[in-house]
């Protein structure tokens, strides 16, 4: 259940009573700094030093960085893999979420515990086990290895929980009398999912595609072993970074890092927007 | 409640089970077939492999650095995103939750760029006798900074569900801070504060990105399990990569079905 929660609540499920909120007493404050400087020096600092680094050389360098060929065709390559594969999670994933609440048969339990295995799994293992599967020595005898196949492969089993985990908290909490009025109604049962189930689920679909999306072009570890990293063909922009650190070009590697750290600012902005409008709507 | 007709119904559960057998079963059932391909043949070879013995343990050792920090920091600042008003709450809790996007090599740049040697921060630290990067305190860091937002993510929403009116109660009666979080708080806290941890505990046995960048990945001195299935699988050491893969899918196994049979508990209370 591990995405269940986290993802859960970023579109704000869950029920919140009222709490008073206290101003900080000499303890508190003291732990609020600790928090803050802790926060800081680990993610805070670091990731500003990575936007500085790549504004260090001025915009001309930052965006010859950025239009190198290599790593448009990365950067294209990454962005279209993870739309492409954020939708089709939207799709799958809220099939998924709909079997495992509403169906029943023997094994569903352990469907439940097989949807968070990507989460858990280490991303080079996820990429071994890929590999093993639909590599050169593949039993099925399908090799797509060092391809873009392989590339889609890869980030659709890392981000296959994203959608599934929005939308089953929620589907549990649809209130099924409403459903029961429309086909009482003489609504069919396409007609009832789509204009009664679906709106509501929509919110929660929106969110987990863009978390998937957002893990998606961001995707590293699985992706090592199975897409060969070819470059212009199989490149992801993560190994771009890394390819630049390694050639001891920080200041590439900063800009490409920075133009990534904006999408990621950009989607969970977004996603904390999504949230705060779902929470209007319930109170 | 809408039923689909039973053909749907049967097709869509078809169109599931054949998915995730296709994607996640019987990939990771291969790591298993793999390893036992020639019996415990590459289980032993891998456990007589010094660069896998101290992978193993410095991997060990990383995560549950990485586990103590994050629940020290996890708990404090979701108590703080709950029970206190200050300034700049909603930015810090919308920061919070920007490790889960960042890419792990963006980490690892990051973290690399602040802690070498020859930046201020990272050249001050080695003077006083600590290096980070290339050294384990880097991994450390690296591994706290990915599993960071997965403790304050599970802990935020309870702490709000239950309210304070038990902890304001008992302020009342004369129970000082220490006394109300041990005896009120943690025990209502005390599933979500495992299932963070657990969570923790797989997102560091994994890492993989960040701690490459970090690490210098250097055999038997700073390289964790997960680099060392990196490096036996390019070696043409299959057996091994797959042994040691195997044992970090059990681990990861293990976390999610914990937290499975746990959370029920959850509900029923």
């Amino acid at each position: 259940m591990s995405q269940a929660a986290t993802a859960g609540r970023l579109v704000g499920v869950r029920r919140r009573r009222r709490t008073g909120s206290r101003s900080l007493g000499p303890y508190s404050a003291v732990g609020l700094g600790v928090a803050v400087v802790g926060f800081a020096l680990l993610v805070l600092i670091p990731l500003a030093v990575v936007v500085g680094a790549a504004a260090a050389g001025g915009a001309q360098a930052f965006w010859a960085a950025l239009a190198n060929p290599q790593t448009l065709n990365a950067i294209a390559l990454t962005v279209g893999v993870a739309v492409g594969v954020a939708a089709f999670n939207a799709v799958i994933g809220t099939v998924i979420a709909w079997v495992l609440v509403r169906d029943d048969f023997r094994g569903k339990a352990v469907l439940n515990v097989v949807i968070d295995i990507p989460f858990a799994l280490p991303t080079i293992v996820a990429g071994l086990v890929l590999l093993s599967l639909y590599g050169p020595r593949s039993p099925l005898g399908v090799d797509v290895a060092n391809t873009r196949t392989a590339v889609t492969l890869a980030i659709a089993f890392v981000t296959l929980p994203f959608v599934v985990r929005t939308v089953m908290p929620v589907l549990e909490e649809l209130e099924v009398d409403v459903e029961e009025a429309a086909s009482s109604l003489g609504a069919t049962g396409w007609v009832t999912f789509r204009r009664v189930v679906l709106p509501s689920l929509v919110p929660a679909i929106s969110s987990g595609a863009a978390l998937s999306f957002a893990r998606g072009i961001s995707e590293y570890g699985s992706l090592v072993l199975l897409s060969g990293n070819m470059p212009n063909q199989t490149e992801v922009v993560s190994v771009r970074v890394l390819s630049h650190i390694e050639n001891g070009d920080v200041a590439s590697a900063a800009a490409v890092a920075t133009g990534m750290l904006v999408i990621a600012l950009l989607v969970l902005t977004g996603l904390d927007l999504l949230q705060r409008r779902v929470a209007r709507r319930d109170s | 409640m809408i039923r689909e007709p039973r053909p749907l119904r049967l097709a869509l559960r078809l169109v599931v089970i054949g998915y995730l057998a296709l994607l996640v079963l019987w990939p990771v059932s291969m790591v298993v077939v793999n390893t036992f391909s020639d019996g415990l043949g590459n289980l032993a070879d891998a456990f007589g492999n010094p660069a896998v013995t101290s992978g193993l343990r410095l991997t060990l050792e990383v995560a549950v650095w990485s586990v103590a920090l994050n629940l020290v920091f996890g708990v404090g600042t979701s108590l703080l995103l709950t029970r206190y008003e200050f300034v700049g709450k909603r930015t810090l809790s919308t920061l919070i939750d920007l490790p889960l996007a960042v890419s792990p090599v963006v980490v690892g740049l990051a973290l690399m760029l602040v802690y070498r040697r020859d930046a201020p921060l990272g050249g001050a630290l080695y003077d006083l006798g600590y290096q980070i990067i290339f050294a384990t305190p880097g991994m450390i860091l690296a591994t706290v900074f990915v599993a960071l937002p997965l403790v304050v993510r599970e802990v935020v929403p309870v702490l709000q569900e239950i309210g304070d009116e038990q902890e304001s109660a008992a302020r009342s009666l004369g129970g000082t801070g220490w006394q109300v979080f041990w005896r009120i708080t943690l025990p209502a806290i005390k599933w979500a504060v495992v299932y963070g941890v657990v969570l923790a505990l797989a997102r560091s046995l994994g890492e993989f990105g960040a701690v490459k960048v970090v690490s210098g990945n250097v055999s038997l001195r700073t390289q964790t399990a997960t680099l060392v299935v990196e490096e036996t699988y390019a070696n043409f050491q299959q057996g091994t990569a797959y042994a040691v893969a195997l044992l970090l899918t059990l681990a990861a196994v293990a976390c999610i079905t914990v937290v499975s049979i746990l959370r029920p508990k959850e509900a029923r209370a």
